[in-house]
Order: structure tokens, then sequence, then C-alpha cells
């Protein structure tokens, strides 16, 4: 039902490959958290992969605001890849679809950052 | 008004995620087993479930003392959802518009936005105590059983 992480490197910049739903209580909690360990580990390119992500709500959108905010303030970048139908959709009503840089494959995605 | 109802389910929940996970679920059945479209559905379910953090989280603030109120009817022509909270109350004309520049990266906001893009019909009535929120669905197909 909530949200499953995992994390990966391609020539420098961290894959965060999320599954599930990005929700209020533990889907959101848990993206905050993956962010924050990054960055204080010094990861500040970070591609969010929400291919498998079924589901986002308002706080899991706020979630995602935050986390582009909170990279962006650290100097880095945060761009979003694979999005799913109805999270393009959300994206766009809110009109935060112009504010991400949003991919639709991995390797162009991550020969984009300005590392 | 009363005689083209074809459907109606009350709930009273306690103040908690799960309440807010219950309800998404009881509405996108409901919506389903009355005929709405699986993209309709999708959308009032997750309208409930933006009203229903509003009313669990900013209403009731996780009180163990206050309820959630809620209510799914079903006509010939629409859907709609009572959600009824027993907090303080709020002013929904003073909400920020999220989509203004000075506003698009806040990390919280888009709860009535979204309940607004989402349904045809929202409106807020002040309780005493507490705030109910109505939203209605048109049918953009027909009903179930016609």
């Amino acid at each position: 039902m909530s949200i499953k992480v995992s994390t990966r490197q391609v020539d420098g910049i961290v894959i965060l490959d999320l599954s599930g739903r990005i929700t209020l209580g533990e889907g959101s909690v848990t993206v905050r958290d993956a962010i924050r360990d990054l960055l204080n580990k010094g990861e500040k390119y970070i591609l969010l992969n929400l291919g498998d992500v079924s589901y986002m709500d308002s706080s899991g959108l706020g979630e995602l605001v935050s986390a582009y905010t909170s990279v962006k303030n650290a100097g880095g970048e945060l761009k979003l890849l694979n999005l799913t139908k109805k999270v393009k959709d959300l994206l766009q009503i809110t009109k935060l679809y112009t504010v991400f840089d949003v991919k639709d494959d991995e390797a162009s995605a991550v020969a984009s950052f300005s590392k | 008004m009363n005689e083209s109802i074809t459907g109606r389910q009350t709930l009273t929940l306690p103040s908690t995620l799960d309440t807010v996970d219950r309800m998404e679920q009881e509405a996108e059945k409901f919506a389903s087993d009355h005929g709405f479209d699986e993209d309709d559905a999708a959308n009032i379910a997750m309208a409930v479930r933006e009203a229903t953090v509003n009313a669990v989280l900013h209403g009731n603030t996780y009180s163990r003392d206050k309820q959630v109120h809620a209510s799914l009817e079903a006509s010939a022509s629409d859907m709609t959802i009572r959600i009824a909270d027993e907090g303080t109350g709020f002013n929904a004309a003073v909400l920020p518009d999220p989509l203004l520049p000075e506003n698009i990266l806040r990390g919280s906001g888009r709860g009535v936005f979204l309940m607004r893009a989402l349904m045809d019909e929202v409106h807020f009535r002040q309780l005493t105590p507490g705030t109910e929120l109505t939203m209605i669905k048109h049918r953009t197909t027909g009903p179930l059983n016609p």
C-alpha cells in the first residue's frame, strides 16, 4: 500500500527508484527521509524514478516540491523520471509540471545534469 | 430530490490516517457500484481522500474525542459526498491560490484546489462546531441500471 525506495548510482547521479503510493503519512515521510539522507551524505544530483508510483495525493505532491526546494537550496538538481499518467495529470493540474524537469529516458536524464 | 436517490451510505469514523484510507476506498467502491466509470471513480476517491485529510488533520486535529461524519449518495444524475468534522471551522474563501507564482513552491495547500479540480461542485458550510464539505460529481455516463 505504501512506498518502497531503492537507491542506485549511475555516472555520479543518484537514482531513487520509488514504487507504490506517495500519500500523507508513511509514503511522504519515506520520501522526505530518503532525500534528507542523500543530502546529508553530500549527494545532491538526484533523479526520482516515479515509473512505479501508482498514486500520489496533495501531501505527496507537497513532498516532491519540498524535495525539489531542499536539493536546489543545497546547490544540486532534482529531476523526475517516468511519470505515470495519473501523476503526470496531477502535476499538470497543479502547474508543477512546469516547475520540474521531467524526463522519460533514464540515460538522457542522467546525461542532462549540469554536474 | 429524495425520490431520485439510488443508493446511500453513511459512516462515522475516528480521526485517524486509517480513516483517510478507508474513506478513499469506500468512495471509489460506491462510485463504481453506482455506475461511474473508472476515471470518475478514481477522481471521486481522490477528492474524498483530500477532504478526509482536511477533516482528520485540520478539522479534528487527530483528536480521539472527535469523529468524521460522512455520507455518500447516488442519484440518476450525480453522486453527492458530505464530510463533516467537529473542529473549529475554517474559511475556504481565504485559502491562497496554489497556482500563483509566489505559492507554487509551497509544500502544502493544494488539497481544496484538487477537490475543486476533480469534482463538479464543492461547497463548505460552517457547523457548530465543525465544517461540512459537500462535493458533487455529475454523471458523464449513464447509471449502472438506468
